[in-house]
């Protein structure tokens, strides 16, 4: 289910929050409204997490994570670190990373098997990728831009990219990735889809300028009419359940 | 380009997207939404004009552009679109593609325009929409029709044209000169005077154009004064009549001229008597015996005014009894001359008496024995001539001949229509006072006809048009050995709106 929500007036979801199948990161805002919404969706699932990055708010342009593990750039105090640390699951692996190009949540494009990355990214950073999130990697561009992470947005089921993108391209990607993909666009036809949105395997928030036309878009190609997050968490409290006992 | 380097470049086609607003399939685009959706967000034609009034003259068609100049437009015609689309403020936001007029009723008093406007709206997309702007078309004279309507005699500059001499040769000639270049387009009213023409003009820049026009055909002096109408203290707004007083010089074609001592002079002892051949705005002056000719420009003409000795009227007839050529022909100035001894006597006293006259005449290549020839009798002129007297020892001829006299061929042609026509520049004239001086009108008019018969250089700068009620008829070919007559080539056939002709003539 997609929900439409605002961060303080502004329509760009994605850029203050950070959704995977395990957690949910969620930018400080002033009132707590932001944070409930995601409460309200997510709470008997998955942990929702406040947090900063480097003293700032745009933690979903800064981090790129995944059910495996969260990569935080260079700038991420100690203190956040450890907070990340002590308030995420204990199977997430929580690491730092030196790289250049620190907005690493506009770098980096990824669900829990394959992500899509900045062709200009080290290749140091590149292994830790693979080994941090336990994915494969592929260098690629999206409509001619090389920023991946802002221009489209994918799980495990269905992605969504940027409108310009030509019907090559997109075969080429959803061969890369194994999953659908449709060209579309979110809050009333703005381009930067992981800007404007943030998804995972049952739900997905948008802004609140999203249309019907483009929530019933991003409804059908995250196919997330159908799913219920009992079915995915149900995976994760048997191997907990096990655990205690 | 990469593909000239060799690069393998994947063929890229463009997808599909839904539009954001109402999901209909589409290219993708700057917004991302459809055209209708963007034309539902977006009003480009927000804050143009939509509804202008404009100013009409009902008299001379003319639209008002403030705040003064009134521009001359049909209706639907490209003048009129160019207005109208200079009247819109605000037009300069967006820029206009397609301009196009909808058709409304023409007495609606309204027209209506169909504008094409593109704007970028919205991430750099462009829109282009077109709207219709309604010209609502409000009745207001406009100053000169208002002028003209107050006051139709209202002039503000005159020129009068003046000649003294007793016959109106020049004013014929100068009235084809005029209807021919249209100099008097702009004359509110043009009177006939005596010994001149009035010229009424409603602007002193039109006046002055025809002064010059006048001073380029004619030899003249002119002078011009003002006369204070009306004085606007507050705006200090002067409002003048105009008058210039033009005078033509005396001086005619074929007249005789006595020059005075001090002029023969300067033109390197031209023989006293003269005659002058052509007179445009320069005289040309000829020497009858010696053929020695030379020009005299208005400012000198001027600065010695000299009167003719004997005009054009006193030509009399002679016959001719025998010719002898001297020298060849020659050719001065465009006209040809051979010096001849002829023997002439009056036609008054041929058979009468036994009065005969050798002379030199120029003629030579003309005349032969038993021609008419007119000339100027010296024998038994009686002058009144200041410069004439003043020569002491002069060897006057007793005749000096012009010109040959077709009188005989033309007694057979009489009453009979000629095959061309003249137009009339349309002028006041006074009611003449008695049936003498209509006929002498008559008789001066049927003369320059005939002058213009004879000589092709004087029509040159004439339009001459066909008369189309002249029936050729078969007599009248064979009498025309070498009478001359005007060839057909040059005429200028009328226009065909036969019910038009005299306006087509004077449409400004």
């Amino acid at each position: 289910m997609a929900t439409r929500l605002q961060f303080e007036n502004s329509c760009e979801v994605g850029v203050f929050s950070k959704l995977t199948n395990a957690y949910c990161l969620v930018a400080i805002g002033g009132s707590e409204n932001f944070y409930s919404i995601f409460e309200d969706e997510l709470a008997g699932a998955i942990p929702v997490v406040k947090t900063s990055i480097g003293g700032t708010r745009i933690i979903g342009r800064l981090c790129a994570g995944n059910k495996n593990g969260l990569l935080l750039p260079h700038t991420t105090t100690d203190q956040e670190l450890q907070h990340l640390r002590n308030s995420l699951p204990d199977q997430v692996v929580v690491q730092r990373i030196d790289e250049r190009l620190s907005a690493l949540g506009n770098c980096i494009s990824c669900n829990d098997h394959v992500a899509l990355t900045h062709p200009d990214l080290d290749k140091e950073t590149e292994e830790m990728i693979a080994d941090v999130l336990g994915v494969e990697v592929f260098r690629q561009t999206v409509a001619g831009n090389i920023l991946v992470g802002s221009y489209c947005a994918f799980s495990n089921r269905g992605g969504l990219v940027h409108p310009h993108t030509s019907i090559e391209d997109l075969d080429e990607l959803s061969t890369l990735l194994q999953v659908p993909l449709v060209a579309g666009t979110v809050n009333r036809g703005s381009e930067v889809i992981a800007a404007g949105m943030t998804v995972n395997d049952w739900t997905a928030f948008c802004g609140s300028d999203t249309t019907a036309t483009e929530l019933s878009v991003i409804e059908s190609v995250f196919k997330l009419r159908e799913a219920q997050p009992t079915d995915i968490v149900q995976d994760m409290r048997k191997s907990l359940i096990d655990s205690y006992l | 380009m990469a593909e000239e380097a060799g690069v393998f470049m994947v063929p890229q086609t463009v997808g599909s997207v839904l539009c954001c607003k109402c999901g209909v399939r589409m290219a993708p685009n700057a917004a991302n939404m459809c055209v209708r959706c963007l034309r539902s967000e977006v009003d480009i034609t927000e804050g143009l004009q939509k509804h202008v009034i404009i100013l009409h003259c009902p008299e001379c068609n003319c639209y008002l552009q403030p705040p003064r100049t009134w521009i001359k437009a049909e209706l639907e015609s490209k003048e009129l679109l160019t207005f109208c689309i200079k009247r819109l403020k605000n037009l300069n936001k967006v820029r206009l593609v397609h301009a196009e007029f909808i058709w409304t009723e023409p007495h609606s008093k309204r027209i209506k325009v169909k504008l094409s406007v593109q704007k970028e709206v919205l991430h750099g997309a462009i829109l282009e929409q077109s709207y219709v702007v309604e010209y609502v078309q409000q009745e207001q004279m406009c100053d000169s029709c208002s002028r003209i309507q107050a006051n139709p005699d209202q002039w503000v500059a005159a020129v009068q044209l003046r000649q003294h001499v007793s016959h109106r040769r020049t004013f014929f000639y100068l009235e084809q000169l005029i209807l021919k270049h249209d100099a008097a387009v702009h004359a509110i009213k043009i009177k006939q005077m005596d010994h001149g023409i009035d010229f009424f003009f409603g602007n002193r820049s039109h006046a002055v154009k025809f002064v010059e026009f006048v001073g380029k055909v004619a030899p003249i002096r002119s002078r011009h004064d003002k006369q204070l109408v009306s004085h606007d203290s507050k705006s200090n707004n002067y409002n003048y009549k105009y008058t210039f007083s033009v005078e033509l010089s005396p001086v005619c074609r074929e007249d005789l001229i006595c020059l005075p001592p001090r002029v023969a002079v300067s033109l390197g002892n031209l023989g006293p008597l003269v005659i002058c051949t052509k007179v445009t705005n320069s005289i040309a002056l000829l020497d009858p015996f010696t053929l020695r000719h030379c020009f005299l420009d208005a400012d000198q003409y001027w600065r010695s005014s000299f009167k003719p000795l004997l005009t054009s009227r006193q030509l009399i007839e002679y016959i001719v009894l025998d010719v002898e050529i001297i020298s060849p022909e020659v050719n001065i100035g465009g006209s040809r001359y051979a010096l001849a001894d002829v023997q002439v006597a009056r036609v008054s006293d041929f058979g009468k008496n036994d009065t005969i006259f050798s002379v030199k005449s120029y003629l030579g290549h003309l005349l032969s024995p038993g021609d008419y020839a007119l000339g100027y009798d010296l024998y038994g002129a009686n002058t009144n001539d200041i410069d004439f007297d003043s020569y002491r020892g002069l060897v006057v001829p007793e005749a000096i001949l012009i010109k040959k006299s077709y009188e005989e061929k033309r007694q057979k042609k009489r009453g009979k229509p000629r095959s061309w026509k003249l137009k009339n520049l349309n002028m006041e004239v006074e009611e003449s006072r008695n049936r003498v001086e209509d006929e002498k009108k008559n008789t001066e008019y049927e003369e320059f006809l005939r002058d213009l018969e004879e000589n092709p250089e004087m029509r040159f700068n004439i339009s001459l048009y066909r008369n189309r009620d002249y029936q050729p008829s078969e007599i009248a070919s064979t009498v025309d050995g070498d009478f001359p007559s005007i060839p057909i080539e040059e005429l200028l056939a009328d226009l065909d709106l036969s019910e038009n002709e005299d306006e087509d003539d004077m449409h400004d």
